[in-house]
């Protein structure tokens, strides 16, 4: 009896523990936003009072610079790229586990590789290739390679899921005139959704806090995402806290946002029913 | 509506054969089962009926169209399966009429035909519910409702029963019986129970091995089994199977013993002396006492009392259990030798092939 509540404590106390460590910058980062910035230095872990309550953070950064079109780059970027991955990634786990054809596994094993290399090792191609291409600061070269970047996680992680549907129901389908794609967006993906989510929050997470393409791939204010557009405020010699504390806490909201809306697809239990 | 004729039949996975050399002609508005056991090849036949399994080798005719390359829905089957294959996410209703959509029917015929199978699977209260929310017997109904709107040839029906309880189990093989007979149509029905079978059909195909084993009537299969499979296959409880050896053969009449039997009178036929043989004696066929052509002596080890019958495990000499089915209210007192014997119409005798005599 002892025993078990000192286990139970002590597997709270670590949670607890571990969720101040992950919480705690994040915290810091919007309290200190709405702090002038005398606070900021003189007390960088109080919160806010009604001395120190400050919006100068996000006046400036709403004044200044472009960090509209920046959010709305990072918006159009992350939400097409999910989306994107999500199609071809749910269709390519679909037809790897449904369809047996020459070289089929080659591929799968050629996708699963994506997983293992990270694909910045192959930055400097990427920078050539979209160069060649024409593509060099847009958003669609930003795309694409998100779009790489994030399908090999999510045919792998989609692929266990399609292989769970029941078979029956994909040969019933059969049985009663169903065209092969219908099959798949009117009979599969309804029953990938919790999947779906679950690969959409994976997918979506790395790609907004994602520094480094912007950084190599984009070179204009009107191609910037919110991340690299807070770099202007970070200064060699001076740094704009206010305004890099602002940016930051607004570009934490659509993640969360995103995260909300998806873990509610998340709960499962869709199957139920299919069959017994 | 169409009769189906298979022809030399063959399927392998590689060097396992799971069918070989399947002929068989189903006539137009018969209801035809398929029984074995699991693995025997059975599923996998009617799986290439409906088009999701290419054969190896061989034709599949419906009607009188080679079906070979046609997908599922252009051989006009329709197929009901063990886990009733309902889609999830759509209401009763939309689980008819989604297959209809790709196959150019109008929505106003649509809907005459939803309310038509609705009206005979008293499904009428359920079509805006989802399977989630139905019994496992209502599920079952809106799988053989989404076959019934499709107007086939053929209907196909994988174990539909295995999931219900024995109770629903009865009660839906009326009703599969009862729609047979209103729609008269072609029907192909796989089960490994052969209580469905020997209820259902017009005629039975016991598999094997992927062999077919024997292709009747039930009541043939029950009374003439050719094979000694066919024979301990069907029937419950199984029927007993006792060694045996020609000793001679006097003209007509051949005369048999057995470690477990009393010596036994046969027509000669092909017999010779020497020949072995297998006696097959159904439980309800043996009787105490010890006035039949065939008799046996073993003690009564156990009983098990159903009612309506009683079955006793008798060991028998060569220390093997055979079961005798007893009426009414006597039952064998346990422990006692008992020679029971059965008349010369009631015994089955299997060469040593397995071959019926």
């Amino acid at each position: 009896m002892f025993k078990q509540r000192a286990q139970i404590l002590g597997v709270h106390a670590i949670l607890i523990a571990y969720c101040a460590l992950a919480i705690g910058p994040i915290l810091l980062v919007v309290m200190n936003s709405f702090k002038a910035r005398k606070a900021i230095f003189g007390a960088p872990l109080a919160p806010p009072n009604t001395d120190t309550f400050s919006l100068v953070g996000y006046a400036k950064v709403f004044s200044a610079s472009h960090v509209g079109t920046y959010f709305m780059n990072s918006l159009i970027v992350t939400l097409v790229s999910m989306g994107l991955v999500l199609l071809f990634g749910a269709m390519a786990a679909w037809a790897l586990t449904e369809y047996r054809f020459r070289g089929s596994t080659a591929l799968a094993l050629f996708l699963s590789i994506g997983i293992m290399v990270p694909i910045r090792l192959g930055s400097v191609a990427i920078v050539t290739m979209m160069r060649k291409a024409g593509l060099n600061d847009t958003l669609t070269a930003l795309i694409l390679v998100y779009i790489a970047q994030g399908l090999p996680l999510s045919i792998f992680i989609l692929s266990e899921f399609v292989q769970q549907i029941p078979k029956d129901l994909r040969d019933a389908a059969r049985c009663d005139g169903v065209p092969e794609t219908r099959i798949f967006f009117e009979v599969i993906a309804p029953l990938l959704r919790p999947a779906i989510a679950t690969v959409a929050v994976f997918t979506i997470v790395p790609i907004w806090n994602d520094l480094w393409f912007p950084l190599i791939l984009t070179s204009s204010d009107s191609t910037h995402t919110i991340t690299l557009g807070v770099q202007q405020f970070l200064g060699q010699y001076i740094t704009d806290w206010n305004s890099v504390l602002a940016a930051l806490s607004m570009a934490i909201l659509p993640v969360v946002a995103i995260y909300v809306i998806f873990s509610r697809q998340l709960i499962s239990g869709l199957t139920a029913g299919a069959v017994k | 509506m169409a009769g189906l004729h298979i022809k030399a039949i063959n399927k392998s996975y590689g060097s396992a054969h799971v069918l070989s050399d399947i002929n068989l002609a189903i006539d137009d508005r018969e209801f035809l089962v398929l029984v074995g056991p699991s693995g025997c090849g059975k599923s996998t036949l009617l799986r290439m009926i409906a088009g999701l399994d290419a054969p190896t080798s061989g034709d599949i005719f419906i009607g009188n169209r080679l079906v070979n390359a046609l997908a599922p829905a252009e051989r006009k089957i329709a197929m009901v399966f063990q886990s009733y294959a309902l889609y999830p996410h759509m209401d009763v209703r939309k689980n008819m009429t989604f297959g209809l959509k790709f196959t150019g029917v109008e929505p106003a015929e649509r809907e005459k035909r939803v309310a038509e199978a609705a009206r005979m699977l008293r499904l009428e209260e359920l079509l805006q519910r989802y399977p989630r929310d139905l019994s496992g017997g209502q599920r079952q109904r809106v799988a053989i409702g989404r076959a019934i709107v499709r107007e086939p040839d053929v209907f196909l029906f994988d174990e539909p029963l295995s999931n219900l309880d024995a109770a629903l189990r009865v009660s839906t093989r009326v009703e599969i019986a009862r729609l047979h007979r209103l729609l008269g149509a072609t029907m192909v029905y796989v089960t490994h129970d052969q209580i469905e079978a020997m209820t259902l059909a017009d005629r039975i195909v016991v598999m094997n091995k992927g062999r077919i084993e024997q292709v009747g009537k039930p009541l043939e299969l029950y009374y003439t089994p050719a094979k000694l499979f066919v024979a301990g296959f069907i029937g419950s409880p199984a029927m007993n199977f006792f060694p045996a050896e020609v000793e001679r053969v006097d003209g007509a009449n051949a005369r048999a013993t057995g470690a477990t039997i009393a010596p036994v009178t046969l027509p000669a036929g092909s017999l010779t002396p020497g020949s072995k043989l297998t006696i097959g004696v159904r439980p309800e066929h043996l009787a105490a006492g010890a006035t039949g052509a065939f008799s046996t002596t073993g003690v009564v080890e156990l009983v098990e009392r159903l009612g309506e019958a009683s079955y006793a495990h008798v060991r028998r000499a060569d220390d093997k259990l055979m079961v005798v089915e007893t009426r009414g209210r006597d039952t064998p007192a346990l422990g006692q030798t008992v020679t029971f014997s059965a008349p010369a119409e009631d015994i089955h005798v299997f060469d040593e092939a397995g071959h019926r005599l």
